[in-house]
């Protein structure tokens, strides 16, 4: 399962097998063929209009670049749709997460790329943030 | 805005409602650094600052900083703009902090052309973070004196942060929204996308005012000035994301090639007399291809000189 662009110690993230081997391979099996999910191991679908934002060619998590082509198609494959013009669009068909558009998505971690988002979801590995980061969230809540 | 001390002359100006004019160096080539030194003589003191480009259009030119250093070295200020295409984010916070150190104090963060619009497609391109964590990064130095990842600095960063926008690109309904998610993220001024199309810039800053956007950022919209129609017709078909409305294309073809780059400043001051008009709009932002007299001129007839003298360099800290 581990690609070789993976650099994680094997310690702190040992290759999924039995169970957590089997829900790897439900969330891929369902998310790649439903989104082409890119199993990023921090699942932000519900919140960009259910448009994988892993597909933008520039891993854009924040929303379009400035390249999008009037006609609504990528600036890097101009045969394509932009991610982020299909996440607008998905993002106001949505009941609930609507405004999630408008919040400010953390970096990536790039290492979960590969890994079960729904096992990192439940342990809690999704939700490691630099604490630089979190200091502006706090500074924001006062 | 934001109720901090100004960090460098461009803050200053606009924090006191001065309607500002900022351009675009010409990237150089060379390794001398009088071609620097001599875009640097014919802007100073006709624009108030003068953005470094980041690789442009994915070309190598000279380094951001390194250009910037040489506008400070004949009393030009620079905005350092910094792409997240070709640095991470270890790249990005020690050329935040290299450009504050070098007296660069305003920076321009944004997500930079794709390799594949420029001379090296076959490179490696890095988007480790995406334009809004770029800045909310340079907030965290700024404001936490810290590294994202949570490391002290020596001190907090007086950088002053800019950012870019596309009202011109789809989903053009998220586009003010998106300059909203920038603000959020610390950005305190931002440079547009080339305006060429006013109502489509008019329907951006009605909808900027609604989020009220207006009073958080400077807006500072960009204006091209076209020296032939050769160059209005390679902005509509090589540049991504730029919006060149024909009428535009038919008045430059419509004249002389002699009198084209007269026809070009023409557009361009009615353009920024036009946007002078909006309410939001901070100043303007003057590009040209290799046509620095021309936004020299433009600037003149524009009536927006002299500029205010920039004062003796902002004081440490």
């Amino acid at each position: 399962m581990r690609t070789k662009l993976d650099r994680r110690p094997p310690a702190s993230a040992p290759e999924a097998r039995g169970f957590r081997k089997a829900i790897l391979l439900v969330e891929r099996g369902t998310k790649e063929a439903i989104w082409d999910c890119r199993m990023c191991g921090q699942c932000i679908l519900h919140s960009t209009g259910l448009s994988c934002p892993m597909r933008c060619p520039k891993s854009l998590r924040n929303g379009p670049c400035g390249g999008v082509l009037q006609n609504g198609n990528c600036e890097v494959l101009p045969d394509q749709p932009c991610v982020w013009v299909q996440a607008w669009e998905g993002s106001r068909r949505l009941p609930l997460w609507r405004d999630h558009m408008e919040h400010v998505q953390k970096p990536v971690d790039w290492r979960l790329q590969e890994t079960s988002s729904w096992e990192n979801l439940l342990t809690g590995r999704d939700r490691h943030t630099p604490a630089g980061w979190l200091a502006v969230g706090e500074d924001r809540e006062r | 805005m934001n109720g901090h001390p100004p960090r460098s002359h461009l803050h200053r100006l606009l924090a006191s409602g001065q309607f500002v004019v900022t351009a675009e160096l010409q990237a150089t080539d060379s390794p001398d650094p009088e071609s620097v030194y001599r875009l640097a003589d014919l802007l100073r003191g006709s624009v108030d600052a003068v953005n470094c480009t980041d690789n442009s259009a994915a070309h190598p030119h000279i380094s951001p900083l390194a250009a910037a250093h040489l506008l400070l070295d004949r009393g030009v200020e620079p905005i350092v703009q910094l792409a997240c295409r070709d640095r991470n984010r270890l790249a990005l916070q020690a050329d935040l902090v290299g450009s504050v150190a070098l007296g660069a104090r305003n920076v321009c963060l944004m997500t930079g052309d794709d390799v594949t619009a420029g001379d090296h497609p076959e490179a490696k391109p890095i988007y480790d973070i995406d334009a809004v964590h770029a800045i909310q990064i340079a907030r965290i130095m700024r404001d936490q004196g810290m590294y994202v990842s949570g490391r002290r600095l020596d001190e907090t960063l007086p950088v002053f942060i800019g950012a870019v926008e596309n009202p011109f690109a789809p989903p053009h309904d998220f586009r003010p929204m998106r300059l909203g998610k920038k603000i959020e993220a610390g950005a305190e001024f931002v440079q547009t996308q080339i305006v060429f199309n006013l109502p489509t810039m008019r329907l951006f800053m009605a909808r900027c005012e609604e989020l009220g956007l207006l009073d958080r950022v400077f807006i500072l919209p960009s204006v091209y000035v076209c020296r032939s129609a050769g160059s209005a017709r390679y902005l509509r078909d090589m540049v991504p994301g730029i919006d060149v409305p024909e009428p535009i294309i038919d008045r430059m073809e419509g004249v002389p090639s002699d009198r084209q780059a007269d026809e070009g400043i023409r557009i361009g001051l009615e353009i920024v007399e036009e946007l002078r008009e909006m309410r939001g709009v901070a100043g303007v932002h003057l590009i040209s291809i290799r046509g620095d007299e021309s936004i020299v001129r433009l600037v003149e007839e524009a009536g927006l000189l002299p500029r205010p003298a920039a004062v003796e360099a902002a004081p440490a800290g």
